[in-house]
């Protein structure tokens, strides 16, 4: 059963100048379709402006489409009265970490979500505690937000959302202002999430490296989906990717360079793990 | 160059800025004692009732019982009195005039004069019990704010205001200004200091020439931050959306404030209190004072 479905989605918006007059309308997503299955790990990929982020938006019904339809498990995202369940069904983590957490106390934050559902008492402290479980986190369930490093605060507001008790995660560019090891700590907490509790994941991103363990990766450019598929059928159309302005990861931009330069090297190698296995296989180990 | 931010409980200058994620706000004092643990609402009425019943005081004797319920709940909350005298520091000028003004102008029967001015003997006794009534009342009010810390104070409060909703006061939403503000001013200092530096770094220079030039620098650092707090603000509402946010109906509490056995016990104690306060009008004391 699909968890998010689009259909020939369109948003525009209208672009003012200082004195309010409309100076054009940029169609920031155009023409998307897309099925996403309940359970799956789906990475977004775009560089900035993409229409990645907006995109992204209209699957817990923060905008609408101006054409076509958003379906999140079932609901039209264009209906009112559903708005409150595909909110609760569809939870979103944002860019910035400082900007997401209202709570001041770790525990009274992942709560906020809750205690906005009109869920009892007793169960706001039981989805607390496993929600801050999941993500690593119970031992600062009572320290100030702000004492804490940004891949911390981050998975703070993971646990936020998992404790409303979703179905599916949108994650729009959660590490873009994190250190490598902020980074890590959060893929980490959300690849679990998607094993361990089969909560449908949708990770925006434009760090290739973070798209590797995705089901299916999507490509976007100026509002269009222009690739889809396994990682490894993304990563090896190295050329097509560089034309869309993202990086490929390391070891597959070698592999595909020593394939161009003649060495029999398959298409879409994306760990080092993988090229290592493939030359100890062309040339023998140790020689 | 030197730059400051304002920050701490005693209103030093910190110039680390790990310090400033140390903040503490208004000016609780952690301890574990009844008076902490008592609901916020128990403690907002008490010290208003304080408040006015001090207004009810009428002499000496009624002080001398104010004086000891205060120092029984000082002793209680464990909270060192050095940081009630802190609370006073800020009123010592104004205390200073009423004592003056109320000495030199009360008429009278006078006691001493000098050239035009007199002190009488009502004026005395008038200072005396001003600066008393002051100084309880300032002790009493951050006893409150010492023993609460600022979120469960908008908590109570929401809870306390909650019938003036029949008038459409939007009361939960202004607790969760309040608190939203609180979760914030660490986080805008922060910013403010990275400001600062930046300017600073491209040779801004807020330290010289009179009060409007130094106010005047102020307004490359205040810009930015208005105009990132803006977007903070934009990106806050957002994201308490897509939680369901929806204003204060059907909104449940994680921490829903109830009266306990000790509450009960500090109304009745509250009750007793204001009684003898109410009794000590009628005591008449063999001497004048």
């Amino acid at each position: 059963m699909s968890m998010i479905k689009a259909d020939r989605v369109a948003f525009e918006y209208i672009r003012r100048d200082e004195e309010g007059n409309v100076e054009g309308i940029t169609r920031a997503v155009d023409d998307v379709n897309l099925d996403i299955a309940k359970g799956e790990f789906i990475a977004i990929l775009g560089h900035n402006g993409s229409g990645k982020s907006t995109l992204a938006k209209h699957m817990n019904a923060i905008l609408y489409p101006t054409e076509g339809t958003v379906w999140v498990d079932g609901k039209d995202t264009a209906d009112e009265k559903a708005l409150w369940d595909i909110r609760q069904n569809a939870g979103m983590v944002f860019q910035n970490p400082d900007n997401q957490i209202i709570g001041q106390i770790v525990e009274e934050d992942v709560g906020f979500g809750p205690e906005n559902m009109g869920v009892p008492t007793k169960e706001i402290w039981e989805r607390v505690e496993e929600s801050l479980k999941a993500v690593g986190m119970y031992e600062y369930r009572k320290s100030s937000p702000n004492k804490l490093s940004g891949g911390q605060k981050q998975r703070v507001s993971i646990a936020g959302v998992i404790a409303m008790h979703p179905q599916c995660i949108i994650l729009d560019e959660p590490t873009a202002m994190l250190d490598p090891s902020g980074r890590k700590e959060v893929l980490r907490a959300v690849r679990a999430l998607n094993d361990v509790e089969k909560i449908t994941v949708i990770l925006i991103t434009h760090y290739m490296e973070e798209v590797i363990h995705a089901d299916r990766v999507f490509v976007m450019d100026k509002g269009r989906i222009e690739m889809q598929g396994t990682p490894k059928e993304i990563f090896s159309e190295v050329e097509r990717l560089k034309s869309l302005r993202l990086d490929v990861p390391q070891v597959t931009l070698l592999a595909h360079e020593l394939q161009k330069k003649g060495l029999p090297l398959p298409k879409g190698i994306l760990t080092k793990e993988e090229l290592i296995q493939e030359m100890t296989r062309l040339y023998g180990s140790g020689k | 160059m030197r730059y400051y931010v304002l920050c701490g409980r005693d209103d030093s200058f910190c110039r680390d800025e790990n310090m400033i994620r140390e903040i503490t706000l208004g000016q609780y004092y952690q301890a574990d004692s009844v008076i902490h643990r008592m609901d916020p609402r128990t403690k907002i009425v008490g010290t208003l009732v304080f408040i006015v019943s001090l207004f009810l005081v009428k002499n000496m004797v009624g002080y001398a019982v104010a004086a000891v319920f205060l120092a029984s709940v000082i002793l209680i909350s464990k909270v060192p009195f050095k940081y009630m005298v802190k609370g006073m520091k800020a009123i010592v000028l104004l205390l200073l005039i009423t004592i003056l003004f109320n000495m030199f102008l009360t008429p009278g029967e006078t006691l001493v004069s000098v050239w035009k001015l007199r002190i009488t003997k009502e004026g005395v006794r008038q200072a005396v019990f001003m600066a008393l009534r002051l100084s309880f009342l300032i002790i009493g009010s951050s006893l409150m704010t010492l023993t609460t810390t600022p979120n469960n104070l908008t908590d109570g409060l929401e809870k306390l205001l909650k019938p003036l909703r029949l008038f459409r006061v939007p009361v939960h939403e202004i607790a969760m200004i309040m608190s939203i503000a609180l979760r914030f001013i660490p986080i805008l200092l922060d910013e403010t200091d990275k400001i600062m530096k930046a300017q600073l770094a491209r040779g801004a220079d807020f330290e010289s020439g009179n009060l409007i030039k130094k106010a005047k620098s102020m307004v490359p650092i205040l810009v930015p931050l208005f105009i990132s707090a803006f977007r903070r603000a934009n990106d806050l509402a957002m994201a308490m959306e897509a939680r369901c946010y929806r204003g204060g109906e059907h909104r449940t509490k994680m921490k829903p404030l109830s009266y306990r056995r000790q509450d009960l016990a500090a109304y009745l104690t509250l009750a007793v209190f204001v009684t003898v306060i109410v009794f000590t009008r009628r005591v008449v004391l063999p001497f004048s004072f």
